[in-house]
């Protein structure tokens, strides 16, 4: 409010004392927040001739953007792959808990299912901003049923399809709609997969290599044609071997288009991968690092307890001397790098000026200690 | 004028801040009545402005009362380049300290009309009463804000083509490389420093020590702009023993005899916390 108006009269807050993640870096930054998005400060001071009306003192916290989970089954009690009575209640209860784990954004991810399970529940949860009710949705994440029988993991096998139709009409016959889709994993090695990651990929679904036997150059064909990530790397797909690495051969392929990034998921929980493997992983290819928590009803695991796990990041003071990943590698293997996977970068994954003040205050062990979305807080210790 | 010699950099740059804060404090800003503060920019500068905001943050030194007028601007330079004054002096001094942005002018360098950018910036130090003090510093080759060699004596606020030498010394700035330096500046005149009732040079670095010595060993010349100030009221030089190299050892020994008196003005070093 403190400002000559000719912006806007909508309060001003400045979080002080604190350390943000920007270009790629953790600096002491004030960060400034108007509206729900991050605010330009000189912009403010030369042009508005503004300051702000309150200020929130971190305490010396780390300000890293809100974390997105891209593959998340359920949490809490609740499935997303069950066509319940409340799916948006369901949906909601663990939009409302992982805010505790400073994930401010998700994908509410679907298992191979029936046909009717799909229905049901796509229709049922939208895309939608976050708020103190909860994280927001981006949309879903379908994992199957386009996937290979050998490689299924605990998907339930009869629910498994191929594209006998063509393509695009078994999508639409298994899935009803692909409104509210934000990413579909498929085995690319399925005959006319083609044609498929080609429109979803138009659509601006991102298209997710997973629970397949493919090669190495039936994975590149797919990513040429619009595939752009790997669920769960390692996980329900063929070893790496040497003379064909198969799809983990993506992280290194010299077969991906200039322009491209390929993004793998890790579940850096120290069960599904061990931490070597993370590691190489890692190394080979840092910048397409995702972490997600892929957590499931029945396993019990809150959802992001593992996001920033042991495996990943073993802390004294801001250095790693583990896993050779920085915190800010860390930080941004939970934001930046989801965001970017699913082009939203422009408002999600960043502290950059105009971007969503969707955040979270991170103390040096990198426990949440507060979460905010639309620069509101919604969630403190 | 008063030379104050100070061992290092970072001495030069404290005994600066301490004077500034205590003419701040002595002044006894208020709503009423503004103390007015001409500022410079560039590496010269910069330690004396950490200081200033240390004091700040200290409690010791508040800014709601102060308006500042800084020297320059590059013209043509988009406001939000890291290399404008105007973000120089964003991230190195005004986010850090309590003032009023409404009180802060800078020259606008993207303006269309420059000249009655240049007009109205002298009309407003008229109006805020003048400058009390007005720091400033000194290129290598004499000049005070961008008044190159050949700038008139009494000029006052106006565009300035920049001379190579100013262009090979901030092309440091720019990548080393010389084309991506602008040529041209909005500049306050030698006439206007010349019109505030208190200037300080900060002068530091064996590489302006050539220009020091032109501008108070020898006479007042339009070529060593900074030589003007021979002829104001209340002028202090503040440097570090670098910049003295050029001097005679008779005018550093006859000024280092008088440390005693110049450095009453910082000590005691005044507090708003005391007032």
């Amino acid at each position: 409010m403190p400002t000559n108006k000719s912006v806007s009269k909508a309060p001003i807050t400045q979080f002080v004392n604190c350390r943000i993640l920007r270009d790629h870096k953790l600096q002491r930054e004030d960060l400034w927040v108007r509206e729900g998005r991050i605010l330009d400060p000189e912009k403010l001071f030369f042009d508005e001739e503004g300051y702000a009306d309150q200020r929130v003192d971190c305490e010396g916290l780390i300000i890293a953007p809100g974390f997105i989970d891209v593959q998340i089954n359920g949490g809490y009690g609740i499935d997303f792959s069950q066509a319940t009575s409340n799916v948006r209640g369901g949906v909601a209860l663990v939009a409302k808990k992982i805010l505790e784990h400073g994930v401010t954004s998700f994908l509410p991810t679907l298992v191979t299912s029936p046909p009717n399970i799909y229905h049901k529940v796509l229709s049922e949860v939208k895309v939608h901003s976050g708020g103190v009710e909860g994280a927001g949705v981006l949309g879903c994440h379908l994992e199957g049923p386009f996937i290979s029988l050998e490689k299924k993991g605990a998907h339930p096998e009869q629910y498994l399809r191929s594209f006998q139709s063509g393509g695009m009409l078994d999508l639409i016959e298994t899935y009803g709609t692909l409104d509210n889709v934000a990413m579909v994993t498929l085995a690319p090695e399925l005959p006319n997969s083609e044609k498929v990651v080609r429109e979803l990929a138009q659509r601006g679904i991102t298209v997710s290599l997973g629970h397949s036997v493919a090669n190495l150059s039936q994975a590149e064909e797919a990513v040429q044609n619009g595939a752009s990530f790997i669920t769960h790397l390692f996980n329900a797909m063929l070893p790496f071997h040497h003379r064909d690495p198969g799809i983990v051969g993506l992280l290194t392929s010299d077969q991906v288009p200039q322009d491209r990034t390929v993004f793998y998921g890790m579940i850096a929980d120290g069960i599904h991968t061990n931490s070597a493997a993370l590691r190489i992983a890692h190394r080979a290819h840092p910048t397409g690092l995702v972490l997600v928590t892929d957590a499931i009803t029945a396993m019990g695991l809150p959802p992001g307890r593992h996001t920033l796990g042991q495996q990943v990041i073993e802390i004294q003071g801001l250095h790693a001397y583990v896993a050779g990943c920085s915190v800010e590698q860390a930080l941004e293997a939970a934001s930046l790098h989801p965001a970017q996977l699913l082009g939203i970068t422009r408002c999600k994954g960043t502290l950059d000026y105009g971007a969503d003040a969707d955040l979270v205050l991170l103390d040096d062990a990198i426990n949440v200690r507060a979460t905010y979305i639309a620069g509101q807080e919604v969630w403190r210790k | 004028m008063r030379l104050v010699i100070l061992e290092d950099y970072d001495l030069a740059s404290e005994w600066a801040a301490k004077y500034i804060r205590n003419r701040i404090i002595q002044f006894k800003p208020s709503a009423d009545r503004y103390f007015t503060l001409g500022l410079p920019t560039g590496s010269t500068p910069f330690g004396c402005y950490k200081k200033l905001i240390e004091f700040h943050k200290n409690g010791d030194l508040s800014f709601k009362y102060v308006k500042t007028f800084n020297m320059d601007e590059y013209v043509g330079l988009p406001r939000a380049h890291p290399e404008s004054y105007h973000s120089y002096m964003w991230n190195n001094f005004f986010k850090h300290i309590d003032i009023d942005p409404a009180n802060v002018s800078i020259l606008d360098g993207n303006i269309t009309d420059l000249e009655a950018e240049c007009e109205a910036f002298e009309k407003k130090i008229t109006q805020a009463g003048g400058i009390d003090l007005f720091v400033g510093g000194i290129g290598p080759d004499g000049h005070i804000a961008f008044n190159e060699p050949g700038s008139s004596l009494v000029s006052r606020t106006r565009v300035k083509t920049l001379a190579k030498d100013t262009i090979v010394a901030n092309a440091r700035f720019f990548g080393n490389d010389l084309s991506k330096v602008p040529t041209m500046a909005l500049t306050v005149g030698v006439g206007t420093v010349m019109d505030a009732r208190e200037v300080m040079i900060l002068i530091t670095g064996a590489h302006k020590a050539f220009a020091l010595y032109k501008a108070i060993e020898e006479g007042v010349n339009h070529m060593w702009t900074v030589s003007a100030f021979q002829q104001h009221p209340r002028t202090i030089f503040v440097c570090d023993e670098d910049a003295t190299l050029e001097l005679r050892v008779k005018t550093v020994k006859y000024f280092k005899g008088l440390m005693h008196v110049h450095n009453r003005l910082v000590d005691p070093v005044l507090s708003i916390k005391d007032q």
